[in-house]
This record gives C-alpha cells, sequence and structure tokens, in this order.
C-alpha cells in the first residue's frame, strides 16, 4: 500500500482485475468500457494473469460464457456499457436466477438513440429489476475498491447473487484521477479463495443448472433473490467494514455529506456526487444550510439508511441521471418509497439530468439548491435541457 | 402443486439428484390418453420405437399399455400405429 499513480477508472478496474486474478473473463470491447478488455488481455498475453480469457463475438455470449464459466466452479469477471449491457439482457437474468456470482464493471453510457457514447445511467437502470446487486462509484479510487467489494458481495454465502460495479462513462472512465491500489497480498487475502456452490465439473455431486420451473415452483425460486437481496444489505455493510480496516477507506451504503443539519439536499450517483460536495461548500461558505447525499449501494437500495439522512429536512432533490419517459427518474422513486410513513418526511422533487454525456456544471447543482430554496414544488424538472 | 417453500428448495432451483426427472410427472399435461385395442395390436412395437417419451410399456416382446405418468398424450404412437389399434381419447370427460 502506499503507491500512488494516475490511472483513469478503467485502468484501475483492470488492476483490480489482474491482483485478483480471476479464473475467467469473456468479454466484448464497448466504448467506454474498452480500456478495462485491453489492458486485461495485454496481463493476459505478458503472462501476467492465469485467467482463460475468452474473446466472445457479442455481449450475448460473453455473459452467457460467463455464466457457464461461474456454474463450472470458476472465479469470473467481465465489463460492458450501454448497447452491450442492453444485449445482455437476458442473460443478465438467467446469472442472478442461476445465482451465479459474476463481477461485472459498467462504464456507464446512454441508451440509443440518438447513437450517443457518453455518459448517462440509462444502460444500469435498465438492468435494475435483473436481480444484480448495483453499486456506484465517484471516482477512480472507488472504479477500483468497489470492485474487489463487489466480488465479496457476490460471493458471500448468503447472498450468491452477480454484481455490477458502475461508473460514469468517460467521465471516470477515461479521465486521470490520483489512485492508490492495495498490493497484492492484501487483495487476495481479502478476496480469499473462490468457494464454488455444487459446481457443474464435480462429476460426484452432479448438479443441473437452470432447469424448467413451472408455476408451482417459479415463484419460489424467484422469491429467494429477494430474500438474497435483503442479506446483501447486510453483508455489503459489513464487507464495507472490513474494506475500510485494509484500506483505511470507510465507505457507506449512502454518504451523507454536511446533511446533520441540513434543511436542503440534494441526493445524486456517480461522479456528480463530487460535484455536489463542492457545490455544498461553497454554499455553506455562503451561510446557506445545505446537504448531499451520496448513493453507493443501488440494489438493494437502503430504505432506512437514506430515511435517517432526510429526516425532518425542508426540501429535498433526487438527481436522476437516466429517464423514465411518463414518469421521473429510478432513484426518485426509491428515495420516496424510502420515506413514505415519515411523520416529517421532506418534500422530495426531481431532476433529471446529464442525459447523453451533457456536462454537470456546479452553477446549475447551485441553481437546482436555490429552486429547492425557493419552495419549487414541481415534481419532476429537467436540469439543463433547452425546452 | 408442490409444497416445498421457498427457503426449503435448492438457491437458484439447480437440481442436486440424478435421475429425478423420473419423479416429474409430464403426464400430467396430457389432454388426450392413447388407448390400445389389444384385439388389433400386432406388437410389431412401432409405437415403442416411435414414442419420444418411452412411455410405451413392453413385456416379454409384447406392448402391454402406456406409462401414464410421463405419457403427455402427444399421439405419434396412435399416428403410426400400422394396425390403427390405438386412438386417442380426450381427457377428463
Amino acid at each position: 500500500m502506499g503507491e500512488k499513480m494516475a490511472v483513469n477508472g478503467d485502468t484501475a478496474i483492470a488492476m483490480a482485475w489482474k491482483q485478483i486474478n480471476p479464473d475467467v473473463v469473456a468479454a466484448y470491447p464497448i466504448t467506454p468500457q474498452t480500456i478495462i478488455v485491453e489492458a486485461f488481455s495485454d496481463y493476459v498475453h505478458d503472462g501476467e494473469v492465469d485467467t482463460e480469457y475468452v474473446c466472445a463475438e457479442s455481449e450475448h455470449s460473453a455473459l452467457s460464457i460467463c455464466v457457464g464459466a461461474s456454474a463450472a466452479g470458476s472465479r469470473v469477471a467481465t465489463a460492458t456499457a450501454s448497447a452491450g449491457l442492453a444485449f445482455m439482457w437476458e442473460m443478465l437474468y438467467i446469472a442472478a436466477s442461476m445465482r451465479t456470482p459474476i463481477v461485472m464493471a459498467i462504464a456507464n453510457r446512454t441508451l440509443s438513440g440518438p447513437i450517443n457514447i457518453h455518459c448517462d445511467h440509462s444502460d444500469a437502470m435498465g438492468a435494475r429489476d435483473s436481480g444484480w446487486v448495483q453499486i456506484f462509484g465517484e471516482n477512480v479510487q472507488e472504479a477500483y475498491d468497489n470492485t474487489l467489494i463487489a466480488f465479496r458481495i457476490a460471493e458471500h454465502m448468503k447472498v450468491r447473487l452477480p454484481t455490477m460495479t458502475c461508473i460514469d462513462g468517460f467521465i471516470i472512465t477515461h479521465a486521470l484521477e490520483r489512485f492508490e491500489p492495495l498490493d497484492v497480498e492484501t487483495v487476495r487475502n481479502f478476496l480469499g479463495p473462490y468457494q464454488a456452490v455444487r459446481p457443474l465439473l464435480d462429476l460426484k455431486n452432479p448438479t443441473t443448472y437452470g432447469p424448467i420451473a413451472m408455476p408451482d415452483y417459479y415463484f419460489e425460486i424467484k422469491y429467494q433473490q429477494a430474500v438474497a437481496m435483503e442479506e446483501a444489505l447486510k453483508v455489503t455493510r459489513d464487507v464495507m467494514a472490513e474494506f475500510a480496516e485494509v484500506s483505511g477507506r470507510k465507505y457507506d451504503l449512502v454518504d451523507g455529506y454536511q446533511v446533520d443539519d441540513a434543511e436542503y439536499v440534494i441526493v445524486a450517483m456517480g461522479s456528480t456526487a463530487g460535484t455536489l460536495r463542492y457545490v455544498v461548500d461553497q454554499m455553506r461558505a455562503d451561510g446557506k444550510k445545505v446537504g448531499t447525499v451520496k448513493v453507493r449501494l443501488f440494489r438493494p437500495f437502503p430504505m432506512e439508511d437514506m430515511a435517517k439522512l432526510l429526516k425532518g429536512k425542508k426540501a429535498v432533490a433526487v438527481m436522476d441521471r437516466a429517464m423514465s419517459p411518463g414518469t421521473g427518474g429510478a432513484l426518485y422513486s426509491d428515495v420516496l418509497q424510502s420515506l413514505v410513513g415519515m411523520d416529517d418526511a421532506p418534500l422530495v422533487i426531481n431532476y433529471v439530468y446529464g442525459l447523453g454525456g451533457r456536462d454537470v456544471m456546479p452553477g446549475q447543482l447551485t441553481g437546482v439548491f436555490e429552486d429547492l430554496i425557493k419552495g419549487n414544488e414541481n415534481r419532476i424538472n429537467y436540469m439543463g435541457v433547452r425546452k | 402443486m408442490a409444497n416445498e417453500k421457498s427457503s426449503e428448495l435448492p438457491p437458484g432451483g439447480i437440481i442436486t439428484d440424478a435421475g429425478s426427472s423420473e419423479r416429474y410427472h409430464t403426464g400430467e399435461w396430457r389432454s388426450q390418453r392413447p388407448e390400445v385395442d389389444k384385439d388389433k395390436c400386432t406388437n410389431c412395437l412401432t409405437c415403442w420405437i416411435y414414442c419420444p417419451d418411452n412411455s410405451i410399456i413392453v413385456e416379454n416382446e409384447k406392448m402391454v399399455g402406456f406409462k401414464y405418468t410421463h405419457c403427455k398424450g402427444c399421439g405419434i404412437c396412435a399416428n403410426q400405429c400400422p394396425a390403427k389399434a390405438i386412438t386417442m381419447k380426450e381427457e377428463g370427460l
């Protein structure tokens, strides 16, 4: 530990994989994720890892290979973005329902159309209900740290769910930042050896993966995922606490910044959370009682943690970097649900923002705080669009 | 209808017993059942060759009936029978 370097978010994830040395990686390149699989294929070529690296002919195949490899008893990683994640749609649900603890990095990029390669969270929101644990990172350091944490959550015996770690496309995937990796021994001790459950390749204990379940069993098998997600909430908390011990970097499911005495709060995920802390500092200097909440764990959604942070606030704005046309964003719904039944629940409004990589400027976020202070009651707002 | 609770089932619905499909009575899906007229049957075993579910019971090289636990009622045996000894009857009438 202690070695400092400047790398981009994709490279940080590839470096995490190199230290983890997964048994199998199957992937298909797509901007802005491509650096991850390119860098990792160099490690494979140079013999720095033992990983079986499969160049798939599509994302559908890449995740299919991952599911098979995981069921066979391997530790598996992959990465994708945007249309690639959408093309995995069928296999996302299969990976979750077969309880294969695959870890996948998502370089958040919008979905067509109009075709656009830049950041928003539309791709990850499409996977929201697939049964994957979803973690959002703010910066390069978290891109790396969340990757290590994700393996521990996914592989936990009470969870056994695939896990995706999301970072903002280009903003984090391609920007150089100061970054401090752990040493390889610390990483390997933190993860421990992979423990397979009923691996397909155990010929003495034959197992069928992915059998049909008719109406008399489907619901019971699906309910197991709901139970596992509930466990994932506790497990994530424990794993993050353990990670703090080995790394000195303390993370929580949701992180509050200047919220204790704040009257107005903005909730966000991803890189915008960092911009928001800057904006809060600026406005605090002017005596405004503002604060911000960063959501790190999006699925399962930490409702109680969110409720605790927002209790008693005057007004809250939820920033959604994705749009569900016809209603607000998904994060908005989750925050609202967290506050149902609370006596002194704040007014909560929604801002859809930053779609297709539209820049998010500090002045715009100051404007959102000013909207809250002025008493904007318009529920669904669009920040920065030319109407 | 099954009785096991979600918590009692293997995670992900994996199957941990080999050959367990024998306990899954796909015959429950049947809407028509095959019946044989042994006066017409010549025991040529064409039905046994064609049955996709291994549901023709043969004893001492003679066709003696159907395994209704796993016969889905597809009707291939009735269609193929050269002696027209097998007929399909509506279930549940």
